[in-house]
């Protein structure tokens, strides 16, 4: 096993390298290179994180019950009592985050063999997508801090690439610049934090970049620290923040929807924005520690969640309402990991990866039936004309909604519930207002896209037709998981198997935050508190469902509602200013734009002057005063003889003089 | 006064100036050797009249001693003229001129 697992992450390399060398003379057929190596890494990862799971896996060193495979690759910079070692680890939140990965990874792959197919750029595209695979896998398996760094980095890249697919669209080409900048604004703070771990094991004699052992050395009792650890943590969390868009660098995602929809669905719902969670979820002892790093992370956390659940409302482009959804429930993952339920939090990142992923192929599927129009006002009744998009989207939408037994009611009323049993009652209130926004903006889009009748030119109505079937095939076996994954990980309640999993890695870091918050969370109780949370969470996700059908009507057997649309605009004119701030994003690109932009111009045009005039000026001043001096000096230099003589002369005369002057006082 | 120090010094100083004017004013590069050649004959002057007057010691060896001094001044002329001229010769042939304000290729 120890030598299949660098294979993960190399098989999607040499995809990456082989179809990006000889990509173009394979035409329409560059797709099967990249498929198969990303099926290859899918193999590997399946029977690693199999091996993880179940416990077969070596025991870890220095632990008891932690089972995790330790590979070192090479040592990358040996500098004499400090070297960093590049090594891959496999514990069992990397295998959560490996299922993840490499499914929906390998699903997309294959949908987009349709989605893609008329592209000029077919093999650029599955070239990106390798790239992006790669990176992302040693992102979740690196285990050390730098190299987490670079494969954060590579993952930005391929984010840029891909968002910018359609580079000859301005509004990509900007979309993506938009995206690289906002992550550099985290990554700086990544970077410092890698940098401030770095010195501070370093002030304790052991310098290291290792990921567990520099944790380790942080975390100790007594440990003298150059640098706090809630700033430590904090900085960390700067790039978490970056990378999985929580407020206030989330305007990126939104306008990452400019990219091709396959990689919406697998960089921008399923994978990439996941990694700040994996990191937190990482360095979860880090943050243990440090109460106040925690309290930052779950406001920070849910504040995003209702922020980005609010303008998801009045999105009409379907791909932006599936994207402001992401952000939301990115904010819920993080309010889980503030809260402590770290695994909660990663319960939830695998459920979301898969009906996020799903919702996300699905809205593909839509738009290429409806060529193209990604505008909800536009469409309508498609429920008749592609079945099998519709059933697996209806299937999403029930399950991010949080309505059992699929998957986002296990991992969102585990979060809603530990925040409430952790002592985070305001939490879980804003996480209730949270789930019923979600369950309505979630039927508001399928009422709009699939029930009602078509709003779109007549002729168009007529060549709208199902996707092939490489496109389909991924969306049904998405739907699996996103039904049947709660029921697996989340069962038996208080006790599920997910917590058998995860409990060696986050344990340690739950018994801390108990230890420093003095509090011991009740024992789960069926018939009791959480029996009563549940039915409160299941509650607030029918009143949204129901909400959303009686303003945008329903078409499901035994239910059947017209949609409102008057009711609506009446709604929207009742509440003006919240209907334009949610319209408008609640302002923040305009803000962004005031304070960057226009603000940020002046300043900038301000330096420019100053370096123009006073810096310049000084340094081409003492140019042109050398320059100048030298021209007008250079007439003393006559060239005759007498004239130098003349000089002789005087210097003679005027020396001889002040002696006879000074020797006769 | 003709039997003083100052009348020889004074004569001295007059030809030493006569050179020195004619060496600033000349433009003919061979009247300019010439005015070196009085100011170097002035100083001679200057440097025997010391001598006779007991500048050096008050014995007839002091006098030899001022003039061994001229007598090594006037062989260094000599030898600085020959040179002098030759360089005169040599830019003659080039620029074919002797007026020093023409040689004034160093301007530029």
């Amino acid at each position: 096993m120890d030598i299949l697992i660098p294979f993960i992450a190399i098989l999607p390399f040499l995809g990456f390298a082989f179809t990006a060398l000889v990509g173009r003379r394979l035409g329409k057929q560059a797709h099967w290179i990249p498929v198969l190596a990303v099926f290859g890494a899918w193999v590997i990862a399946m029977l690693a994180s199999y091996l993880v799971l179940s416990g077969q896996a070596p025991l870890a060193e220095g632990s008891e019950d932690l089972h995790a495979y330790v590979v070192p690759i090479y040592e990358w910079i040996p500098a004499g009592a400090f070297t960093i070692e590049v090594g891959f680890f496999v514990d069992p939140l990397t295998a959560c985050l490996l299922i993840v990965v490499t499914t929906i990874g390998l699903l997309v792959h294959i949908y987009s063999i349709g989605y893609m197919g008329h592209d000029p750029g077919y093999w650029r595209f599955f070239a990106y997508l390798n790239l992006f695979m790669f990176s992302m896998l040693l992102l979740v398996l690196a285990d050390n801090w730098l190299v987490v760094f670079v494969a954060w980095e590579l993952v930005g890249l391929c984010s840029y690439l891909l968002i910018g697919f359609w580079f000859k669209r301005p509004s990509a080409a900007l979309a993506s610049k938009k995206a690289f900048l906002v992550n550099r604004v985290g990554d700086v703070g990544f970077a410092l934090g890698i940098m401030a771990i770095f010195a501070s094991t370093l002030a304790l004699g052991r310098p290291t970049l290792n990921i567990r052992l520099s944790i380790e050395l942080l975390t100790t009792e007594g440990a003298v620290l150059l640098v706090p650890l809630t700033i430590i943590a904090l900085l960390v969390f700067a790039g978490a923040m970056g990378k999985s868009a929580q407020f206030p660098l989330h305007v990126w995602l939104p306008d990452a929807m400019e990219g091709p929809t396959p990689v919406s669905a697998l960089i921008h719902a399923a994978t990439m924005v996941n990694a700040g969670v994996y990191l937190v979820a990482r360095a979860n002892q880090l943050f243990a520690h440090s109460l106040e790093a925690m309290s930052i992370v779950a406001g920070i956390g849910i504040f995003t969640a209702i922020l980005a659940a609010s303008i998801a409302f009045t999105q009409t482009d379907i791909k932006r309402v599936l994207a402001y959804s992401t952000l939301s429930q990115l904010g819920y993952m993080f309010a889980a990991l503030g809260v402590g339920a770290f695994t909660a939090a990663i319960f939830h990142l695998m459920a979301h990866g898969f009906f996020k992923g799903l919702l996300f192929l699905g809205s593909g599927s839509v738009i290429h039936a409806v060529h193209d129009e990604q505008d909800m006002r536009n469409m309508g009744g498609l429920r008749q004309k592609i079945r099998i998009t519709y059933v697996t989207m209806l299937i999403g939408s029930i399950a991010i909604a949080g309505i059992p037994p699929l998957a986002g009611f296990f991992s969102k009323d585990e979060i809603l519930a530990e925040a409430f049993k952790l002592g985070f009652q305001w939490i879980w209130l804003i996480g209730l207002v949270v789930a019923i926004m979600t369950a309505f903006y979630m039927f508001r889009l399928v009422g709009l896209t699939f029930w009602g009748d078509f709003r779109g030119p007549n002729e168009l109505w007529d060549k709208i037709h199902e996707s092939p079937r490489i496109m389909t095939i991924p969306l049904i076996l998405l739907a699996i998981p996103s039904i049947f994954l709660g029921l697996l990980l989340g069962l038996p309640f208080g006790d599920s198997r997910i917590h058998h999993w995860l409990a060696p890695v986050f344990d340690e870091g739950v018994h801390t935050i108990e230890e420093l918050r003095h509090v011991e969370p009740p024992p789960f109780v069926f018939f009791g508190l959480d029996g009563f949370l549940i039915v409160v969470s299941v509650a607030a996700a029918l009143a949204g469902i129901i909400a959303a059908w009686r303003l945008f009507g329903a078409e499901l057997p035994g239910i059947r509602i017209s949609p409102r649309p008057e009711r609506v605009r009446q709604l929207s004119a009742r509440l003006p200013f919240l209907y334009r701030a949610s319209l408008n994003k609640w302002w923040f690109d305009d803000l962004n734009h005031l304070l960057f932009i226009v603000i940020g111009g002046r300043v900038a045009a301000f330096l420019w002057w100053f370096d123009r005039v006073v810096v310049d000026g000084t340094v081409n001043g003492i140019g042109a005063l050398t320059v100048g001096a030298g021209r007008e000096l250079r007439q003393v230099q006559t060239g005759r003889v007498q004239n130098y003589a003349l000089g002789i002369a005087f210097g003679l005369i005027v020396m001889a003089g002040s002696y006879l002057i000074l020797a006769g006082r | 006064m003709s039997n003083s120090l100052d009348a020889y010094l004074i004569l001295s100083a007059l030809l030493f100036s006569i050179g020195t004017f004619g060496f600033l004013a000349r433009r003919n590069a061979i009247s300019m050797l010439m005015s070196i050649e009085l100011m170097l004959n002035a100083v001679n002057l200057a440097i025997v009249a010391f001598a006779a007057f007991g500048a050096f010691g008050a014995t007839q060896e002091g006098v030899s001693r001022g003039s061994v001094i001229a007598l090594m001044v006037i062989s260094v002329a000599a030898a600085e003229a020959t040179v002098g001229l030759a360089i005169i010769i040599a830019i003659y042939r080039n620029r074919r001129t002797p007026l020093v304000d023409e040689y004034d290729a160093m301007r530029q």
